[in-house]
């Protein structure tokens, strides 16, 4: 988890203990049409994975983010 | 025998939003942001009355100062901004460029993969002995399909048209293409408020709005585009690394680079340059081959790899020889 948070706040540009797994992401200042896109990027480079915008769209909180990854990636 | 790109010329229409114009109407956006990340500065506006097709004749126009208009016996125009559901934009440049009338003409629907498809049709034509001078237009103006709220794609999409003459040539300087389509993406990119379905019938004051879903394009662009430059590369029997010069559809700065990095394709081979124009859908790979010509980054021999993705869902790819 704290991996994933450290490259989420990456990808973000937003300081790691500034993020707690129960944020809702979607909340922070710095999320914006970039932001998603940085997202996206990470999520793909590290985990080779991408996420249907539909089920993109259920995952709330920092941890569902890493949750869902952690079932689904290759 | 085979096709050549013997010559490109594009017209950008005279009004310019600049980030400062787009700041001053929403105060809360990050022009530095926005041109740091998505490598857009200036965007070309048409004219309210000026057109697709208007741009198109101006761009063929500038082709003709050195290009003998009787030659051309085939015009291609890709738009999705065409002046009317009906008669066919490319008939009516036909007559507005003072071509012959026994040549063919035609429209195809297409966006920022419309290049790539406009450059497969002409060689087939050639090669086929059906023509052997295609006038290849391209031209769109997607401002006339955005709401001046809709600051997302307003900073995003800029106007402009192509021309391009392919010609029969001894050697063959378009290669193999891949070409690919997903209608499952359609709903993610598209004109909103105006369909058959409804009679084009515009209901409640609305207009034809640009509907974009960033985030599952960009999902399309890096599951899609990564093995697209595999497989031409495998297609026309070359190494990656061989390839001299590549020009990927100039959707953001932001999608390049990742392409590019997730490809492992070598950035100072790679074209990258929107500031001027902003995307501006089928025309960024002609407009980027005619810069890259006319700056020395390319010359007389140089393999370059081209390919355009977007709107359908819609792909292609090709390797031309300069």
């Amino acid at each position: 988890m704290n991996e994933f948070i450290d490259k989420f706040s990456e990808a973000l540009e937003k300081e790691a203990s500034e993020i707690d797994s129960n944020d809702k992401f979607r909340d922070y200042e710095e999320w914006d049409s970039l932001a998603v896109l940085s997202v996206i990027a990470m999520i793909k480079q590290n985990y080779g994975i991408t996420i249907p915008r539909k089920e993109f769209d259920s995952l709330l909180t920092v941890e569902d983010l890493h949750n869902y990854i952690s079932a689904n990636k290759g | 025998m085979g096709a050549k790109i013997s010559r490109i010329e594009y017209y950008l229409p005279g009004s310019v939003l600049s980030n400062e114009d787009l700041v001053d109407q929403h105060p809360e956006w990050n022009p530095q942001k926005v041109e740091k990340k998505v490598g857009i500065r200036n965007r070309h506006i048409a004219l309210p009355e000026e057109t697709a097709l208007d741009m198109a004749v101006k761009a063929a126009e500038k082709l003709f100062v050195s290009v003998d208009p009787n030659t051309i016996d085939f015009v291609l125009f890709c738009t999705q901004s065409p002046d009317h559901l009906l008669p066919t934009s490319a008939c009516i440049a036909q007559e507005r460029l003072g071509l012959r009338t026994n040549i063919g003409a035609m429209d195809f629907n297409l966006g920022c993969s419309g290049y790539i498809y406009g450059l497969a049709l002409s060689k087939s034509l050639i090669e086929s002995g059906m023509a052997a001078n295609v006038l290849l237009l391209t031209g769109e103006t997607y401002s006339k399909f955005m709401a001046v709220s809709d600051i997302s794609n307003r900073s995003i999409f800029g106007d402009a048209a192509t021309a391009s003459l392919i010609s029969k040539s001894d050697n063959d300087h378009i290669g193999e293409f891949v070409l690919g389509t997903d209608g499952k993406g359609a709903e993610n990119l598209i004109v909103r408020n105006i369909n058959a379905q409804n009679a084009f019938r515009l209901t409640d004051g609305k207009s034809p709005e640009l509907y974009m879903n960033g985030p599952e394009i960009f999902n399309f662009t890096i599951e899609t585009i990564p093995p697209l430059v595999g497989a031409v590369c495998v297609k026309n029997r070359i190494a990656k690394n061989d390839v001299d010069y590549v020009i990927l559809h100039q959707a953001n700065k932001y999608i390049i680079e990742f392409l590019i990095s997730t490809i492992g394709l070598d950035p100072s081979k790679c074209h990258i340059d929107m500031l001027e124009y902003g995307n501006t859908v089928s025309n960024t790979i002609p407009i980027a081959l005619k810069d890259s010509w006319d700056r020395g980054l390319i010359k007389t021999g140089d393999k370059v790899l081209l390919a355009g993705f977007g709107v359908g869902y819609s792909w292609g790819s090709t390797i031309i020889r300069v």
